[in-house]
């Protein structure tokens, strides 16, 4: 693959460790070589920023935010991703028991159809400027799919490692896309390790591992957007998801860039974060209070969130906690029952991961923590089409009529 | 008992190479081996404490120490130990 001559026009920032702060120049690496921290962006302390009338002249896409993205110049990849809708709830609502409610609905991001399109933009941007040809991920289902999409649409080959267990459309939804899609017997752990070792072998920009820097960035952008959605202000508590605790922690991250620049004012929200309960080591983590993560052995029909060895675990568990929220995990049956209020209350289909955060956000109005007087923001981050299989079985059966009109005013008459 | 420590390309450098052969019978043990062998390496595979840190993740023989004891888990002839910084969720 050839790299076109716009590789000059886009250059990503450096970085540093985001545990002991030493500096790194702009290098496809996101591991500190002094304390093998994280790395993170390092943004210019002078970098100009737009207010919000600059913002909303901007196109519909995340990237009307770019001043909050790691890069100088423009983006080349993948320029139509984010500005999701916020759809207000109120019959959900009134069930949590809340002032107000909204779903941000990332299970129409495109082109993929989940949240993971905000990271594979970041990502794919940042391999260009870096003059890698091939990127690649270890993946749960939906960034295999938006990483497979975004490569298609860019003309970059991918090489794309899955646990071998995963749901058949998020395997189709990879394959057709012309990927060299590798299943991988075991857990997304051993993946993610295997992936670990094979961008040190090949030097391919494997968004999740080399490039993850770059890549976590992209979640930022649904704080921004929600920020902006709400009319420039904040809710009061968010609900997320956690799989490997990168979007918590990165939404936590957004909402205080828009407030230190003076975008949006008054409290951070409190952050609470869903998991499922045959796979919820940083809940655990936030309810023992302790500051070493346990791994677990995932078992649960939540795939795409089944992560036993988070990465950013603890930074997720401090987020939860110094922003005054929490965490709460739900079993299999409640994800399943989740996902059909949240589609027969809000119109939006989700996968298993909404619907873990939508069962979470009602376990945490049970146990009092959203209140009455919450305006709350749950994030759903993939789409119902994806893991069909989880609410085939429990759906109800559609009656088979003949086209005769009696057939049906019996039907009518009978649920009267 | 001899084994083999894969380094991540980040610490490689430390010790000019990917692979080394090590000694010991827990991987404590071997992390003891190759942290005095190169000293640069011990406080980036250990804790002021000698424990192993939560973002750094060993595996033997493809299997996370931390079900397995962590740096008690027993170490057989021939055994491979890999290092691998946390990364990111999928």
């Amino acid at each position: 693959m050839t790299i076109t001559t716009s590789i000059a026009s886009l250059e990503v920032l450096p970085q540093h460790c985001k545990l002991c702060g030493t500096e790194y120049p702009a290098e496809a690496n996101a591991i500190c070589g002094e304390c093998l921290g994280p790395l993170e962006p390092t943004y210019p302390k002078d970098r100009v920023l737009p207010d919000r009338e600059d913002i909303a002249r901007r196109a519909p896409n995340l990237w009307r935010y770019r001043e909050w993205l790691p890069f100088i110049g423009e983006p080349v990849y993948s320029k139509e991703t984010g500005f999701t809708p916020l759809i207000e709830a109120p019959r959900l609502a009134a069930h949590l028991g809340v002032a107000r409610l909204w779903v941000k609905n990332d299970a129409v991001a495109q082109p993929s159809l989940s949240f993971k399109d905000r990271v594979v933009t970041t990502a794919i941007n940042a391999a260009h400027a870096l003059g890698l040809s091939v990127i690649g991920c270890a993946s749960t289902g939906n960034l295999a799919n938006a990483v497979a999409a975004h490569a298609a649409r860019a003309g970059l080959p991918a090489w794309i490692f899955i646990p071998e267990d995963l749901e058949p459309a998020k395997v189709i939804n990879t394959a057709v896309f012309g990927a060299n899609l590798v299943r991988v017997r075991g857990h997304y752990d051993d993946v993610n390790r295997l992936c670990a070792q094979l961008a040190d072998r090949f030097g391919w920009g494997i968004v999740n591992v080399n490039l993850r820097g770059y890549y976590g960035e992209g979640s930022k952008t649904m704080a921004f957007e929600i920020a902006e959605q709400l009319g420039w202000r904040l809710p009061t508590a968010v609900v997320a998801p956690m799989a490997g605790g990168s979007l918590l922690t990165k939404l936590g991250k957004g909402f205080g860039e828009f407030q230190a620049a003076g975008l949006v004012s008054g409290p951070s929200p409190r952050l609470y974060g869903a998991q499922a309960s045959g796979c919820a080591p940083i809940v655990r983590l936030v309810e023992s209070g302790g500051v070493r993560l346990v791994p677990e052995i995932p078992n649960t029909i939540a795939r795409s969130i089944a992560i036993g060895n988070p990465a950013d675990g603890p930074f997720a568990a401090r987020a939860m906690v110094e922003s005054g929220g929490w965490g709460a995990h739900v079993s299999d049956e409640e994800i399943v029952s989740a996902i059909r209020l949240l589609a027969e209350t809000t119109g939006v289909f989700t996968e298993t991961a909404g619907g873990a955060t939508l069962g979470a956000a009602l376990k945490l109005a049970k146990q009092g923590r959203l209140t009455a007087d919450d305006e709350v923001v749950i994030c759903i981050t993939g789409n119902g089409l994806k893991t069909t299989d989880v609410v085939r079985d429990v759906l109800p059966q559609a009656p088979i009529v003949d086209a005769k009109v009696r057939e049906v005013a019996a039907l009518v008459a009978s649920r009267s | 008992m001899p084994a083999t420590l894969f380094l991540p390309a980040i610490l490689a450098k430390l010790a000019d190479a990917k692979q080394l052969e090590v000694t010991g019978a827990t991987v404590g043990e071997l992390v003891a081996d190759v942290s005095a062998r190169y000293p640069a390496l011990e406080p980036r595979l250990r804790d002021a404490s000698g424990e192993p840190y939560p973002y750094v993740t060993f595996y033997l023989n493809d299997e996370d120490i931390r079900f397995h004891g962590g740096f008690a888990a027993t170490v057989n002839d021939g055994d491979e130990l890999t290092v691998v910084p946390a990364i990111a969720g999928g």
